[in-house]
């Protein structure tokens, strides 16, 4: 496999008595997606905002290219880190000023890097950013708060295109879009990997999607990475009970099947022993007790 | 047969922005039933929530305009209603869990509270005792853990998907009639989804509530819905019962929809199916049907005259010239008919 690109080591965050983030670790290689998913309120947003600075760690390690991400910084290198890191975030409400146009909110990160000086140069960049994400170039000129949920998701991918990033971490970037548009959107996230060798980090419920675009898929609850593994072996060979329970509840567009759906609940199981994560096979890690991992593994 | 609950009727609501004058819903029909879900799917920006909200007449006034059309809750046009009356419809009668769940929530005020407040107002025999007590068992229905810790926490310190399950619960707290839900789980995961799911259908069974569910996951349709409307460009293009539209769709844009989905057996290779071409301004509505520049079955007739509703079967009505009696026959496309077939076979069916 090619380099890595990000390095996460014992990530801990904990807010007040809740520990979002319990120790996680992983890397992600250069030019791959993984795809992160799980219970909601387990942590992946919180990783995601950790990854890109949003917030003080309370323990671990974070390498980016090689670098500790909170190790001292120039001005012009965390400039830098800011324009290669981008983040789609989940909430279209809060994350966009209703008050900007969708032309303004993409122009800041122009402004704030420098880039596309000349007027003209700068509207047909914005443009066709938008023309890029399924809107039209007279968005341009309408307020945040003028906007479907849906249309404001896409004027957030837009702005984290615009600055070129190497690195985008996408926190349910398409899950308000209707499927023709998220399939737009998923087929221009694969394209721009393709041609520029984007790494992704995305986050999403849509396990149908999620096999879709990962290449590695890690599944989280409460804190904790439960298992890790090739899209493919998650799917065909999933271990952990956890991850088993989510692949049974995702719905079909079939009503048939729909009506008769059995799903596997998942009863978490308290343990004396320490869980740890085991390599059940070359690339495919579960995270429990040696007695948990022989008994799911048979 | 169930009573009919709910009618809208050739509902149209128009926004006055800087930019002219939007259409966003343009001439919208349907009904409702007791104790039935009708789930709206459709092009992202083509007028569900607005319209949803109208039927709670939420629309702020101005920008929005109700251009024309009426609502029909239990025979009654709320439309004119005034603001006061409708403060006693709201959350009482009709509920709704919004798309934005910050905006149903006081981001000053506990979680526990907030769902408190809700009960002690619908249901006169409540005390704070058993209003608590209550508030705990609907975060814990809805799969909150720890629910007397989170119960005194703010809306901040929750994920987006927990946020979203407070206001489900508030929404569920009031025993409506009718409940609206915009896109309720999409912030969810599937399990999550599915026990929210099964709680609504609960409720519903228990009391007879009637559901408009919005999403744009077709395997939650399919779960829950029982009949169908697909919305493209602020009107209803297609609408029947849940088996009509996801085995026998007619309209193109359902066709669209249906055929974009990534199923679990997709390659990685191949790039998903889209619809090409963007929908229209809405400032600036086509003549016709709206579809047309992004059909490619086309013809004359939909650049000039916008079609009718035809009827497919009882239940099942599709907005397409395709439908006419001298439109060209045109088969459902290959792509999505294989997936339609392959269903149908797993599920040991001959013809729907
Ligand atoms: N700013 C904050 N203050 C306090 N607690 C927080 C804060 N942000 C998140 N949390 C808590 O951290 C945990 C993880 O939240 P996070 O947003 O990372 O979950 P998530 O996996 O992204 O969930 P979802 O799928 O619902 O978006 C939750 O218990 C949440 O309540
Ligand atoms: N306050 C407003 N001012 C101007 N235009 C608005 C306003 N609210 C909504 N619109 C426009 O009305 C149309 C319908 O919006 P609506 O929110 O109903 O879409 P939707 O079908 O719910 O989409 P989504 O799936 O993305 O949530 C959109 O074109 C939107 O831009
Ligand atoms: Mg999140
Ligand atoms: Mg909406």
């Amino acid at each position: 496999m090619s380099e890595k690109i990000l390095e996460v080591k014992n990530l801990t965050q904990q807010f007040g008595s809740i520990k979002a983030v319990d120790g996680i670790s992983f890397d992600v290689y250069k030019g791959e997606t993984l795809g992160l998913v799980g219970e909601s309120g387990c942590g992946k947003s919180t990783t995601g905002r950790s990854i890109i600075r949003l917030y003080d760690m309370t323990d671990g390690e974070i390498r980016f290219k090689g670098e500790d991400i909170n190790g001292k910084k120039s001005k012009r290198d965390l400039k830098e880190f800011n324009r290669e890191m981008q983040m789609i975030f989940q909430d279209p409400y809060a994350s966009l000023n209703p008050r900007m146009t969708a032309g303004e909110i993409i122009e800041e990160g122009f402004e704030i890097h420098g880039l596309y000086k000349n007027r003209k140069e700068r509207k047909e960049k914005i443009g066709s950013l938008l023309e890029v994400v399924g809107l039209n170039r007279e968005h341009a000129n309408r307020y945040a708060h003028e906007f479907s949920g849906g249309q404001r998701q896409r004027i957030g991918i837009a702005r984290a295109l615009s600055l070129n990033p190497s690195f985008i971490i996408a926190d349910e970037p398409i899950s308000a879009l209707d499927v023709s548009i998220q399939a737009q959107v998923v087929n221009l996230l694969k394209e721009l990997q393709r041609k520029h060798g984007l790494t992704y980090l995305f986050i999403a419920h849509d396990l149908s999607m999620v096999k879709y675009i990962s290449d590695r898929i890690a599944v989280m609850r409460r804190g904790k990475i439960l298992e890790l593994g090739t899209s493919e072996e998650i799917y065909q060979n999933p271990i952990h009970p956890y991850t088993k329970s989510l692949l049974s509840a995702i719905p079909l567009p079939d009503p048939i099947s729909e009506s008769t759906r059995v799903r596997i609940p998942y009863e978490h199981e308290d343990t004396d022993a320490e869980a740890t994560m085991h390599e059940v096979f070359p690339g495919h890690f579960v995270y429990g007790t040696d007695q948990q991992i022989a008994k799911w593994y048979k | 047969m169930s009573e009919t609950l709910l009618e809208v009727k050739d509902l149209k609501i128009n926004f006055k922005t800087y930019a002219g004058i939007v259409q966003a819903v343009r001439g919208v029909n349907f009904d409702l039933k007791q104790g039935e879900t009708l789930a709206i799917v459709g092009e992202s920006g083509s007028g569900k929530s607005v319209t949803s909200n109208a039927l709670m007449k939420l629309i702020p006034q101005p920008p929005g305009i109700y251009d024309q059309g009426q609502i029909l809750f239990e025979g009654r046009d709320l439309i004119p209603l005034t603001e006061k009356e409708m403060t006693k419809i709201r959350g009482n009668e009709i509920a709704m869990i919004f798309q934005d769940p910050m905006t149903a929530l006081n981001p000053t005020m506990k979680v526990g509270k907030q769902i408190m407040e809700v009960i002690l107002k619908h249901n006169k025999k409540a005390t704070r005792d058993s209003a608590k007590k209550r508030a705990i068992e609907l975060l814990d229905e809805v799969g909150i853990p720890f629910p007397e810790k989170r119960f005194k926490q703010y809306p901040h310190e929750f994920s987006g998907g927990m946020r979203q399950r407070v206001v489900i619960a508030i929404a569920l707290a009031a025993e409506p009639k009718l409940l609206i839900a915009d896109e309720p789980t999409t912030a969810l995961d599937v399990t999550i989804q599915a026990q929210i799911i099964e709680l609504m259908k609960k409720i519903q069974k228990n009391s007879n509530t009637s559901i408009i569910f919005i999403t744009h996951d077709l395997g939650v349709v399919a779960n829950i819905a029982d009949r169908v409307a697909v919305m493209y460009a602020g009107q209803i293009v297609e609408y029947g019962s849940v088996n009509e539209i996801f085995y026998n769709p007619r309209h193109p844009y359902t066709w669209g929809l249906l055929g974009s989905m990534p199923d679990l057996e997709n390659s990685e290779d191949e790039l998903l199916r889209t619809i090409p071409g963007s929908p229209p301004d809405l400032t600036n509505p086509p003549k016709g049907d709206a579809f047309a520049p992004r059909n490619e079955f086309a013809m004359q007739i939909d650049y000039e005259e916008e079609p009718p509703m035809f009827q497919v079967s009882e239940t099942h009505f599709a907005k397409t010239w395709l439908l006419h009696p001298d439109a060209p026959q045109v088969p459902i496309p290959e792509a999505v008919q294989k997936r339609i077939d392959g269903y149908l076979a797993k599920d040991g069916v001959k013809h729907v």
